[in-house]
C-alpha cells in the first residue's frame, strides 16, 4: 500500500494535467470553469459523506457562505488573497462548532439531517432579510435579495490590478481543484482517513477502540466545509456577484444528487456527478422544450433503480471485468478493498 | 495480593421499572480471569456495558486501577487500556481483516509499529489465509476470532468479553481457550457466559449473576455443586 502511493499521486497529476489541457478543446473556459466549480463542491461533500458516513442536507450553506465571505471581504480589503483565505476558514470554523454540538450530542443520523437543513434554511432566510441599508459589514452592504456585486475578483496575490479571469481563471480553478483532490488523496491515506472509513463501517467498534469519534467527525466535518468554501469563494469570482440562492435548498439538495449518480465512496464521482448534471443543465437551459428539474429528478430515479451505486463505482467494475485476471473470488475481495480505502 | 484493576461499588442499573443490575460490588485482580456467568437476562450483559462506559449507571461508582471512571465515555475506557468485545460482534464489514486490526493497533502504537502488531496477531491467531479478506465474508467463528485480536492487539491490561464462544464450534472454542490462556499472562480478563461447558473448561473463579444481583462468588467446583446456583439454571445445561 504504501509503495504504491507515489505512483497514485502521479497517475493523478498525469490525468489532471490532460484533462486540463484537453477539455478547453471541447468547451469554452467559462463554461468550464463552473464545472470545475461545482465538481469541487461535489468533492466536499463526498468526502464526509461517502468517507465519513455524514450526510449532511445543507452542504450549499458552506458554499454560500464561502462565496458571501469572499465577497464581504473583497469589498473591505480590495483585493482576493486574504478574502480567499477568509472563505475557507470562516466555514470551516462555523462547521466545527455546529459538527462539535452535532456530533457530541450524540445526534442520530436523521436529526443530523434536519439540523443541517434547518439551519442552512436559517442562513437562507436571514440573508433574504437584510436587504435594509443597516446590514453592512465594513463597507460592504449585504444586500438582501439583491446579493452583493461589485467586488473585486481575484488578482495575482500581491497585485491587485492584475486580474486573474478567461482562461487564466479556468487554469487556477482547474489546478485548484487538482490540488484539493490530491489532498483528499492524502488525507483518505492517512490514519486519519482510515480511521474515518472505520467510522462509516461501525462508529461503536472505533469508540470501543479508544478513538473519540465525536471530535474526527468534527474535523472531517470542518474540512468538508473549508473545501465547499474555497468552492464558494472561487464562485463568487467567477459569477462577480453573489446572491442568497447559494443558500436555497435546491443547491444543497443539488450536491447529493450529484454525489448519488457520481458515485459515492469515490473521489471521482462526485466530481463527474457534478459536472456532468451542471453541464447537462446548462445544455437544456438552453432550450424551453422540457424543464431541467424534471429531468435532473428522473436522472436521479433511474440510477437509484438501476446504478444505486453510481458512475464510477459501476465503471471500475466494468473495467475490472474486462481487465482482470485471477480467481474471481479473489478479484471481488480486492475490489471491495480498493474501493473501501482508496476509491 | 495483586493491584486490584477493577472495582465497583453498589452499582445499580434500572431500565424504568427493571432493575437490570442490583446493587453489584465487584473486585477484579491484576491478572486475575474471572468468569461471570447466570442464566438469560441475568444482567451480566447490563454489568458489562456500565463497566465499559456503554451504559452510565444510575447509581454506584466504577474504579479502574484506583481512579474513578463512572460515567467515562467507551473510548475514554478503552484508552486506559481495555479491550473491549460486545455481545453483538461489532467489526468492520467491508474492510479486511487486517485494516481491522490495523485501526485497533493504531490507537496505541505508530503506523510502523502498528504494521507489526497486525503482523503479529495475525500470525498468533493464526489470520494468515483470511488477512485480506474483508470481514463480511468471514464465517461467525472467523470473525469472533478476527474481533479477539483486535481487542488485543493493543496489549490491553484488562480484557471484557461477552459471550465470546457464543455459536462457535467445539475446535473453535478450543483454540479460544488457548488463547484466553495466553492474554492471562499479561491481562486480566473478564468473561461472560452462560454456557456451563466452556466455563468448566477454562474457569478458575466465577461470579453467578441473578435477577441483577449477585448470588455467589466462589471457584467453578464450588459453584457447579451448589444447589441455589443449580436451581437458578434448572432446565439449563448445568
Ligand atoms: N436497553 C434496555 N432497556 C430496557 N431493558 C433492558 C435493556 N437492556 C437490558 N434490559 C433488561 O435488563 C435485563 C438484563 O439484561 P442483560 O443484561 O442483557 O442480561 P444477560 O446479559 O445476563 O442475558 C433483562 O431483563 C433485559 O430485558
Ligand atoms: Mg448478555
Amino acid at each position: 500500500m504504501q509503495g504504491s502511493a507515489g505512483k497514485d499521486y502521479l497517475t493523478i497529476i498525469v490525468f489532471g494535467a490532460a484533462l486540463i489541457w484537453l477539455l478547453p478543446m471541447v468547451e469554452n473556459t467559462y463554461t468550464l470553469t463552473i464545472l470545475i466549480i461545482y465538481g469541487m463542491l461535489g468533492l466536499s461533500l463526498g468526502l464526509i459523506w461517502g468517507f465519513g458516513g455524514i450526510l449532511c442536507f445543507g452542504q450549499g450553506a458552506f458554499f454560500g457562505l464561502g462565496a458571501y465571505t469572499y465577497a464581504i471581504a473583497a469589498i473591505n480589503f480590495g483585493e482576493s488573497t486574504v478574502p480567499m483565505l477568509l472563505a475557507v476558514i470562516i466555514p470551516a470554523i462555523f462547521a466545527a462548532i455546529l459538527g462539535a454540538m452535532m456530533f457530541y450530542g450524540r445526534l442520530t443520523e436523521v436529526y443530523l439531517g434536519v439540523i443541517t437543513l434547518v439551519v442552512t434554511l436559517i442562513l437562507f432566510k436571514f440573508i433574504n432579510s437584510t436587504a435594509g441599508p443597516q446590514y453592512v459589514i465594513g463597507d460592504a452592504r449585504l444586500g438582501g435579495y439583491n446579493g452583493i456585486p461589485g467586488f473585486q475578483t481575484l488578482n495575482v496575490p500581491g497585485d491587485p490590478g492584475a486580474y486573474l479571469w478567461g482562461d487564466s481563471y479556468y487554469y487556477v480553478c482547474a489546478v485548484a481543484l487538482l490540488l484539493v483532490y490530491l489532498l483528499v488523496t492524502w488525507l483518505l491515506r492517512s490514519s486519519f482517513g482510515r480511521i474515518a472509513l472505520g467510522i462509516r463501517e461501525n462508529e461503536t467498534r472505533i469508540s470501543l477502540m479508544g478513538y473519540d469519534v465525536a471530535a474526527r467527525k468534527t474535523v472531517l466535518f470542518a474540512i468538508g466545509a473549508a473545501i465547499a468554501g474555497l468552492a464558494g469563494a472561487l464562485f463568487a469570482s467567477w459569477g462577480e456577484i453573489v446572491t442568497p440562492t447559494l443558500f436555497s435548498m435546491a443547491q444543497s439538495a443539488e450536491i447529493i444528487i450529484w454525489c448519488i449518480v457520481g458515485g459515492l465512496g469515490t473521489r471521482f464521482g462526485p466530481i463527474l456527478g457534478a459536472a456532468g448534471l451542471a453541464y447537462m443543465k446548462f445544455l437544456l437551459g438552453q432550450q424551453s422544450l422540457v424543464d431541467n428539474t424534471l429531468i435532473t429528478g428522473l436522472i436521479l430515479v433511474l440510477f437509484v433503480l438501476f446504478l444505486p451505486k453510481g458512475i464510477v463505482p459501476a465503471l471500475a467494475r466494468f473495467y475490472r471485468a474486462v481487465l482482470g485476471n485471477g480467481s474471481p473470488g479473489k478479484r471481488k475481495n480486492t475490489h471491495r478493498i480498493r474501493r473501501a480505502t482508496n476509491g | 495480593m495483586a493491584e486490584t484493576v477493577l472495582e465497583t461499588s453498589s452499582l445499580t442499573m434500572r431500565f424504568g421499572g427493571v432493575t437490570a443490575c442490583d446493587n453489584v460490588d465487584f473486585k477484579l485482580q491484576a491478572r486475575e480471569l474471572r468468569c461471570l456467568i447466570g442464566p438469560n437476562g441475568a444482567g451480566k450483559s447490563t454489568f458489562f456495558k456500565c463497566v465499559t462506559g456503554l451504559l452510565s449507571p444510575t447509581e454506584g461508582n466504577v474504579y479502574m486501577r484506583g481512579d474513578e471512571v463512572t460515567g467515562w465515555q467507551p473510548h475514554q475506557i478503552a484508552s486506559l487500556g481495555v479491550g473491549i468485545k460486545t455481545q453483538t460482534p461489532n467489526v468492520m464489514d467491508s474492510l479486511t481483516v487486517s485494516e481491522n486490526i490495523w485501526l485497533a493497533a493504531r490507537r496505541f502504537h505508530s503506523v510502523i509499529d502498528s504494521n507489526a502488531k497486525v503482523a503479529e496477531v495475525i500470525d498468533r491467531l493464526a489470520l494468515g489465509s483470511i488477512a485480506k479478506t474483508d470481514l463480511g465474508q468471514l464465517a461467525h467463528g472467523e470473525r469472533q476470532r478476527v474481533e479477539l485480536g483486535l481487542v488485543t492487539v493493543g496489549d490491553p491490561w484488562l480484557v471484557l468479553l461477552d459471550e465470546p464462544a457464543a455459536g462457535m464450534s467445539a475446535k473453535d472454542v478450543e483454540r479460544m481457550t488457548v488463547i484466553i490462556e495466553e492474554l492471562l499472562t499479561r491481562s486480566a480478563v473478564i468473561i461472560v457466559e452462560h454456557d456451563m461447558q466452556f466455563i468448566r473448561s477454562i474457569a478458575r473463579d466465577v461470579t453467578v449473576f441473578h435477577q441483577g444481583a449477585v448470588l455467589m462468588e466462589d471457584h467453578v467446583d464450588a459453584v457447579m455443586s451448589d444447589q441455589t446456583v443449580r436451581n437458578v439454571y434448572l432446565g439449563k445445561k448445568a
